[in-house]
């Protein structure tokens, strides 16, 4: 069951990323993504790491999405067709893409891996556990960074998009 | 650890996301569909955190933890680059790459 | 006893320079003058009053003993270091007195001289540049210091002659005189390096102890058949022959003249060129003893040959200042060869203290010749002897007092350089007689081409004169009579009292033999100058033909400066410079010039990779990464 629904789902992932990256209609391509962003979170749930797939439906799913949507329609008409790349272009970033694939994936069945033998589901209790340790292998200190970081981005933006008159 | 998918199975995908997402951030012509092409190429790299740490290493939580640090980042980028957009929008009227060629030589 | 204060005889025109040339702007004319001539004036009084307590009171058991005060300044090793300090000793006082006089009665003339000028307050900055330098020099304590200072007096003569930069001759001249000097001070500098690294000392007190290891050791090295200290030795005296214009380091000189007349009288006359025997002084127990005095002997003949060519060279000239630079070259060279010929103890010192009355003497009645000159030209605004005549009755001061200084120098009986040439000429009889003769000569010879500046200045025709000549300002007489005072109050000083070279005093008297000599000798100069030029006739023209050739060559000052040109333009520009210049030109510039253009035109070709899109840039770094992966892994697998 949990094999065909993997297969299902990668084959969701591939088709509408595939799709997302060469739709001409920016609006189509947003809604691939949004697609291809709610297969990986089902991918996080395949693994039994719920709190990850409830982040990846909330932050991305709900947040980035809407916002990508807003700045479309800030900046857009809605009917309007995306420029035509160069085939040209398109062949080298292929070819490069399909490359650096290749290598990777080589790379990847080239490694033995050692599966671990004991399987343990990840609880949200650790996790928030972990975020918060400042004992041993804590990420108390990263968690305070990214928080801060949260702070001057929402700053930051806000101070960018508001930006100067035109006139000034 | 999802029953009869061995770790390879999902690496391959989450490298054909990637290189997808290259592949998009190569060749979009308008910046917020590049921008939708790093989205990808984040995703793919989170999921790749995910799957090592519960397929490898279940005792440890560093993979988990550090997919949630990148959801963080990935938002925050985003809500950066498209305010970063938006300025460009009312300086230039446009957002297409085309018309960000100021650095050149 | 404490001449610490002897410190401030520097550091006031120090202070001064930087006063006057940093605020050159703001500070009036009026002022700056006056400034400066002030502050010479309290070193003036300083150095009186340096002088009169230390012949007084600074003996000890009959020996002038010198007072050092000197802090360490550089260290090269253990023992070699570089002191900056006072040395008081008998010569250096006498020269703080010389130098003091001629500074200030300078600094007074100028104010007349100089009016209305419009680098007026530039002019006393760098006048109070060369006192700070010259004092210093004077009372350097070793080698090194009297080197920098050395090199300063040389910088400050150099803005002094191009003093009138918009003049092309003054400029070359400046270039002139700063180049000739300056390879003359390669020697020096070298000299200095030998005796530092064989002797391990440059102190003074040390290099000039007669039983000191220094001079009692020089036998340990030698070089060419010379002992090492020997040839430091004659190098430094060709830093000293530089800048006290001795063959063939002379040509500087006459140029020089370019330089407004009272810097002529201040550095041409009395100060800088007389350091270079003030240098051979300063070192002369080293001269005197090592190698038996070989270096010495090289300081006589160059001394008396220097003295020859001069005085002959100078019947000739026109101009009357170049007729004054080169009798300041021949009274320089009687002064080295009066160091050259003389002994170290007791009588025997004779030539050294001669040597140190002349240059007392000669700054006093040469500067005021100078000075004469100077008031000359003011009046009347030429240099040239055929443009005068007949000036007695208008500068009836400049008159006598340029006839003072004539007779002084000229060696009339009872004048200052009467008691000083015969001293000199006293020692070179008793020590060699073809130096002897050859300085009677040059006696005969000044006395005759002073006094035919003399008569063709004051008498003679009158010459039509654009407006009536008249008699200089106060601020410019005054320093000429006082000058013309100690041109003859200086020769009752009795030097052998206060000089000597191993500061013990001893007893000189009168030759009165020798005296009646030379002195007749002077006056037949004086009486044929006078038959020549008194009247306008012409039998200095028809001597001058009945030399024909010789004349023409005295009058082109025997060739040297076409010498010098045609060494440096043929021999050095164009044998080395110009094939040197080739090479550097299409060799290593080409080669240089040719690698700028292969960059440039390779840039222009990839300059378009740098499309300013960034997906390019991300482009070429994912394939640069791809390719590197490719590589790790290949290399991996084998």
């Amino acid at each position: 069951m949990e094999t065909i629904l993997f297969y299902i789902l990668s084959a969701l992932i591939v088709i509408f990323s595939i799709a997302s990256v060469s739709s001409r209609k920016i609006l189509r391509a947003v809604t691939y993504l949004l697609f291809v962003l709610i297969a990986i979170s089902g991918i996080y749930f395949l693994v039994d790491y719920s709190f990850l797939g409830a982040v990846q439906l909330t932050v991305y799913g709900g947040g980035v999405i809407v916002l990508i949507i807003f700045s479309v329609l800030l900046v857009h008409h809605i009917e309007l067709e995306l420029e035509v790349t160069p085939l040209k272009k398109k062949i080298i970033a292929g070819l490069i893409s399909a490359t650096g694939l290749g290598i990777t994936l080589w790379a990847i069945y080239t490694f033995p891996f050692t599966n671990a033998t004991t399987y343990k589901s990840i609880e949200v209790a650790d996790i928030g556990r972990k975020l918060l340790g400042y004992g041993d292998g804590g990420f108390i200190l990263p968690f305070e960074v990214i928080s801060v970081l949260l702070l001057a981005v929402i700053i930051g933006a806000i101070v960018i998009a508001k930006g100067k008159k035109l006139n000034e | 650890m999802i029953e009869g998918i061995s770790i390879y199975e999902i690496l391959t995908l989450s490298s054909i996301v990637f290189f997808i997402g290259v592949y998009g951030f190569f060749t979009r012509e308008n910046l917020i569909t590049v921008l939708m092409s790093i989205e990808l190429i984040l995703n793919a790299s989170a999921i790749n955190f995910v799957i090592i740490n519960t397929y490898l290493y279940p005792d440890f939580l560093q993979g988990a933890v550090f997919s949630i640090f990148i959801i963080a980042m990935a938002a925050a980028e985003t809500a950066l680059a498209i305010a970063i957009i938006i300025n460009l929008y009312k300086l230039v009227a446009s957002v297409e790459v085309k018309d960000t060629e100021r650095l050149k030589y | 006893m404490d001449f610490s204060y002897t410190i401030l005889i520097p550091l006031i025109p120090l202070a001064l320079f930087v006063i006057l040339g940093l605020f050159s702007k703001k500070i009036p004319a009026s002022i700056s003058g006056w400034m400066g001539s002030i502050g010479l004036g309290v070193t003036f009084v300083l150095s009186y009053y340096a002088a009169y307590q230390y012949y007084l009171n600074g003996k000890l058991n009959g020996v002038y003993q010198p007072f050092i005060y000197k802090y360490n300044w550089l260290n090269f090793t253990d023992k070699l270091h570089i002191d900056m300090g006072v040395l008081i000793d008998p010569i250096s006082v006498m020269m703080l007195v010389v130098v003091s006089t001629i500074s200030f009665m300078v600094n007074l003339y100028s104010i007349g001289y100089m009016k209305g000028d419009d680098g007026f307050t530039r002019f006393f900055a760098y006048l109070a540049l060369f006192s700070f330098s010259m004092f210093g020099l004077v009372l350097s304590t070793n080698l090194f210091q009297i080197y920098i200072f050395w090199e300063l007096v040389g910088a400050s003569s150099f803005l002094l002659i191009g003093y009138y930069y918009t003049k092309p001759s003054a400029v070359s001249a400046a270039k002139k005189a700063f180049i000739v000097t300056r390879f003359a001070d390669f020697g020096f500098l070298v000299g200095i390096l030998i005796i530092g690294y064989y002797t391990g000392t440059w102190d003074f007190q040390e290099l000039n102890n007669p039983e000191g290891s220094v001079i009692t050791n020089w036998a340990a090295t030698s070089f060419m058949g010379l002992s090492v200290i020997t040839w430091a030795l004659i190098l430094i005296f060709m830093g000293g022959a530089g800048k006290s214009a001795m063959l063939p380091f002379h040509i500087w000189l006459p140029d020089a003249m370019e330089g407004p007349t009272p810097v002529s009288a201040l550095i041409h006359a009395a100060t800088m060129v007389v350091a270079g025997v003030y240098l051979v002084a300063r070192l002369f127990p080293m001269y005197y003893f090592v190698e038996d005095g070989f270096a010495l002997q090289v300081v006589a003949y160059v001394g008396a040959i220097s003295s020859l060519f001069a005085a002959i060279i100078a019947l000739t000239q026109n101009d009357i200042k170049r007729v004054l630079a080169f009798s300041t070259m021949s009274q320089i060279g009687y002064m080295m060869l009066a160091l050259g010929v003389s002994g170290y103890h007791g009588h025997d010192g004779l030539g050294f203290m001669a040597s140190m009355f002349h240059l007392f003497t000669h700054a006093m009645f040469k500067g005021l010749l100078f000075l004469a000159a100077g008031s000359v030209i003011h009046a009347i605004h030429s240099n040239y002897l055929q443009d005068m005549g007949g000036l007695r009755k208008y500068l009836p001061i400049t008159h006598i007092t340029f006839l003072i200084a004539a007779l002084s120098i000229s060696g009339v009986p009872l004048f200052a350089g009467f008691f000083s040439k015969d001293e000199i000429l006293a020692a070179a009889y008793e020590n060699n007689m073809l130096i002897y003769i050859s300085s009677v000569f040059v006696a005969g010879l000044t006395a005759f081409y002073m006094f035919r500046l003399y008569f063709g200045i004051f008498w003679g025709k009158e010459k039509e004169y654009e407006h009536t000549p008249h008699e200089s300002p106060m601020s410019m007489t005054i320093p000429m009579m006082f000058l013309a005072f100690m041109s003859i109050a200086g020769g009752y000083i009795h030097f052998s009292k206060y000089i000597s070279p191993d500061h013990m005093p001893f007893e000189a008297h009168l030759n009165y033999y020798l005296a009646a000599i030379a002195s007749t000798v002077g006056l037949i100069g004086i009486v044929l100058a006078f038959i020549f030029y008194k009247k306008e006739n012409n039998l200095s023209e028809r001597f001058s033909h009945a030399f024909g050739v010789f004349y023409k060559w005295t009058y082109n000052k025997f060739y040297f400066d076409e010498i010098y040109l045609f060494v440096t333009k043929k021999i050095i520009f164009g044998l080395v410079a110009t094939p040197a210049a080739w090479f550097d030109k299409n060799v290593v510039d080409a080669s240089m010039i040719g690698i700028g253009n292969v960059t440039e035109s390779f840039s222009e070709k990839i300059k378009g990779m740098q499309s300013g899109k960034f997906q390019d840039y991300a482009m070429g770094f994912i394939s640069g990464g791809v390719v590197i992966a490719i590589v790790v892994f290949y290399l991996w697998i084998n």
